[in-house]
């Protein structure tokens, strides 16, 4: 009885406690919706990390936003499941969430866009902004692009023009074979590579064509052999978390020394697996250098996130700089309804801590900045990965004018005010 | 293609014999206890953490030892503690039991380890190409993994078959009361294979944990497959479970190695389809494409066409 009392009274006294609150400026608060448990837990934990540092290192321990406004980072957890994330952003729009970022699996950020565009459309005046930080299916700035997402990565196709010119420019490779994750990322990475190796290098030979059965494979060795006999002389994949380990381990393990060319094979434990094995083997595609790192700045910044996360690394700057992009725009309108700053970000030019230049283009909402080829390597890493004296270190850059691929199939819908 | 042939052989047999250590030891418990322990991979996954966490201090080889009896003892004290006492509620409630404590492995795995995947690596001593054939190399710890299974195999069976032990497990299998009535104590039977039965899932993960990484999903990965090889194996059978593990290694591997689909089904009749066909998706399968999902087909069938599976007896 007693208990029933006092929790009667903490009840009714709660909107006491927030209204007596609020005389301090309401936080802007920011959704972060990835998997955080489950298979994909430790890529969604990771993201996480880095959002909360970056909110609370560049502003909130600098008085906040907008004159005095904290930047309050809410985690919802996906499980990198569409379903879950349609429950999720019902949570985040009944606590007035207007910024959800999202970046794991381009089936949620479909599935996220879908039920976005939707509300927004019911809902004038309460829309809620998709801050696509990782998700590269190109669709979602091409036949789905909206006036509510923006990525701030860059989308599958653009990577493998630039990995598939860097393979062309290898006069050593005469034949790669392909193999990836039997869903709709791993088909465009197979289809594309396939497309542009025919037009800049019709001499190379696919060797192969593989796709299996995403997160289902115990051991690649039987596809590795295949690999062997296909005499290939390079490898492409966008496998990502156990399948990258366990494909390359089984690459490493049977004494195939060819390079294999990747899209996320860093990080995240998987540098620390590759280890030694893996030196100058295993290269990937990415924005934003990881060595050497060009500014100052940049290097403070994670050196200070190293300091208070010990155990991660600064995996994705691309979360730093959407926030960044949207603050700027945040304080240019002195606003924060996704309105004005969707209008704000569009065609914004903006230098990240890295030094490097970023155009988000207004036609489709895809940004573009300098992308790189790096590889797997112990030597030159001042900033490593997993704590493994392993990292990344930047081999071939190109410059943003170069990345640029025209708009292709995007009919935005702008919403009218 | 004989090179691959060979090497889809080799694959499938290790494949199969590492399954074979996680079956047996289910399939053990199961002709014990009447039930299906859906814990059995964590206790894979337990024993590669375990040798994970030993190997940095002591080397991979104090991991091959005492991983095993560590995640024998946890076997043990589940069973002491957690499933004798479930046991009254009937099996319904025990197989709810080892459902509850697989996720429950998983969640501390992740909570103790972390999410991401473990810098868990062979020994040194094995790092070397056993021998290379045709250019490829066989690794030597492959063959290593071979020994250890065919061993443990072996030595399972000469227990079981020729020891005093042994006659007295398969005594209690079937005659439980007869084997109490004579003067042993079958609690402690039925806590000793659940153990030794754990400790075998905890090898499998000890020698699997740096081929097949070392990471929170891999009970998921394997646990599943391990159910369809004891039921196609006939549930209770030692030596059902050891020919249907190897079916479904050699199965997978050469499924992968083939380059076999649909569309050489296609030109074999004379059909073709265009691209843009509303079926394209089907009319190009292969083989490969389908290998992981090919042990679930055979189960399928074997559940049709011999209920009891490969070995099994009838159940009264």
């Amino acid at each position: 009885m007693r208990t029933s009392h006092l929790l009667r009274n903490f009840i009714l006294s709660l909107p006491l406690l927030i209204s007596s609150n609020s005389f301090a400026q309401e936080p802007v608060r920011i959704a972060f919706m990835d998997p955080l448990t489950g298979a994909f837990a430790s890529i969604g934990n990771s993201g996480l990390k880095q959002l909360e540092f970056a909110a609370d290192y560049l502003y909130n321990s600098k008085g906040g936003i907008l004159g005095g406004r904290m930047i309050e980072i809410v985690p919802l957890d996906n499980k990198q499941s569409p379903t879950e994330s349609q429950i999720q952003f019902r949570r985040a729009v009944s606590e007035g969430i207007q910024y959800i970022f999202q970046g794991n699996g381009s089936a949620v950020a479909n599935a996220l866009n879908d039920a976005i565009n939707r509300h927004n459309r019911r809902n004038p005046g309460q829309e809620v902004m998709q801050v696509n930080y990782s998700a590269v299916d190109p669709v979602l700035t091409e036949d789905n692009c909206s006036f509510w997402h923006f990525r701030w990565d860059a989308h599958a196709n653009m990577k493998l023009d630039i990995l598939t010119d860097y393979i062309a420019d290898n006069e050593d490779i005469n034949s790669v074979y392909i193999i990836g994750q039997d869903y709709s990322f791993g088909q465009v990475v197979s289809d594309t590579s396939i497309e542009l190796l025919r037009q800049k290098r019709p001499d190379i030979e696919i060797a192969g064509n593989e796709f299996h059965p995403i997160g289902q494979v115990k051991d690649f060795t039987p596809y590795v052999t295949k690999i062997v006999a296909s005499g290939a002389d390079a490898v492409i994949t966008g496998n990502y978390g156990a399948d990258m380990v366990s494909l390359a381990r089984s690459i490493i393990d049977n004494g195939l020394n060819i390079p294999i060319y990747t899209f996320y094979a860093a990080y995240d434990g998987i540098t620390a697996t590759l280890g030694a094995d893996g030196k100058n083997r295993i290269r990937l595609i990415h924005n934003e250098t990881s060595n050497p790192i060009p500014t100052e700045e940049r290097k403070e910044f994670i050196r200070a996130f190293k300091a208070a996360n010990p155990n991660n690394d600064v995996t994705q700057p691309r979360i730093t700089n959407a926030l960044m992009m949207i603050v700027q725009a945040m304080e240019e309108t002195q606003s924060t309804d996704p309105y004005d700053i969707g209008l704000a970000l569009e065609d914004m030019r903006f230098t990240t801590i890295g030094g490097d230049e970023v155009w988000m283009r207004g036609e489709d909402h895809q940004v573009f900045q300098s992308l790189h080829i790096s590889v797997h390597t112990d030597e030159g890493i001042e900033f490593d990965a997993d704590n493994s004296g392993f990292g990344l270190y930047t081999e071939y850059s190109v410059p943003l004018e170069a990345t640029v691929v025209p708009v292709n199939n995007c009919r935005m819908r702008r919403p009218r005010r | 293609m004989l090179e691959v042939f060979i090497f889809a052989t080799l694959n499938g047999l290790v494949t199969g014999l590492l399954l074979f250590m996680l079956a047996s030891g289910l399939t053990l418990i199961f002709s014990m206890m009447g039930v299906l322990n859906f814990a059995h991979a964590s206790f894979y996954m337990l024993g590669a953490y375990f040798a994970y966490s030993i190997s940095l201090y002591f080397g991979f080889w104090s991991g091959l030892i005492f991983a095993p009896i560590i995640v024998g003892v946890l076997g043990a004290l589940v069973e002491r503690y957690g499933l004798r006492r479930v046991h009254q509620q009937g099996h319904v409630a025990e197989l709810v039991f080892t459902f509850g404590l697989a996720f429950l492995i998983e969640e501390a795995v992740q909570f103790f380890w972390g999410a991401d995947t473990k810098n868990y690596q062979s020994p040194d001593l094995l790092d070397f190409p056993l021998f290379t054939l045709f250019g490829q190399e066989f690794p030597a710890y492959r063959g290593f993994m071979i020994g250890i299974s065919v061993a443990i195999f072996i030595g399972l069976y000469y227990v079981l078959t020729k020891s005093r032990i042994g006659i007295i497990i398969q005594a209690a299998i079937t005659h439980p009361h007869t084997v109490s009535n004579l003067g042993h104590n079958v609690p402690l039977i039925f806590m000793g294979v659940f153990g030794v039965g754990s400790a075998l899932a905890g090898v499998a993960g000890v020698i699997a944990g740096p081929v097949l990484t070392t990471f929170p999903g891999m009970a998921v990965v394997l646990g599943s497959i391990v159910f369809v090889i004891v039921v196609i194996g006939g549930l209770g059978s030692l030596a059902g479970a050891f020919i249907a593990s190897i079916l479904i290694g050699l199965l997978q591997s050469y499924a992968i190695a083939s380059n076999l689909g649909m569309p050489d089904l296609l030109n074999l009749l004379g059909l073709e389809f265009g691209r843009d066909h509303p079926l394209t998706d089907l009319w190009t399968l292969t083989l490969p494409q389908i290998a992981p999902i090919l042990p679930f087909l055979l189960l399928v069938l074997v559940l049709i066409f011999r209920p009891t599976g490969l070995m099994g007896k009838r159940e009264q």
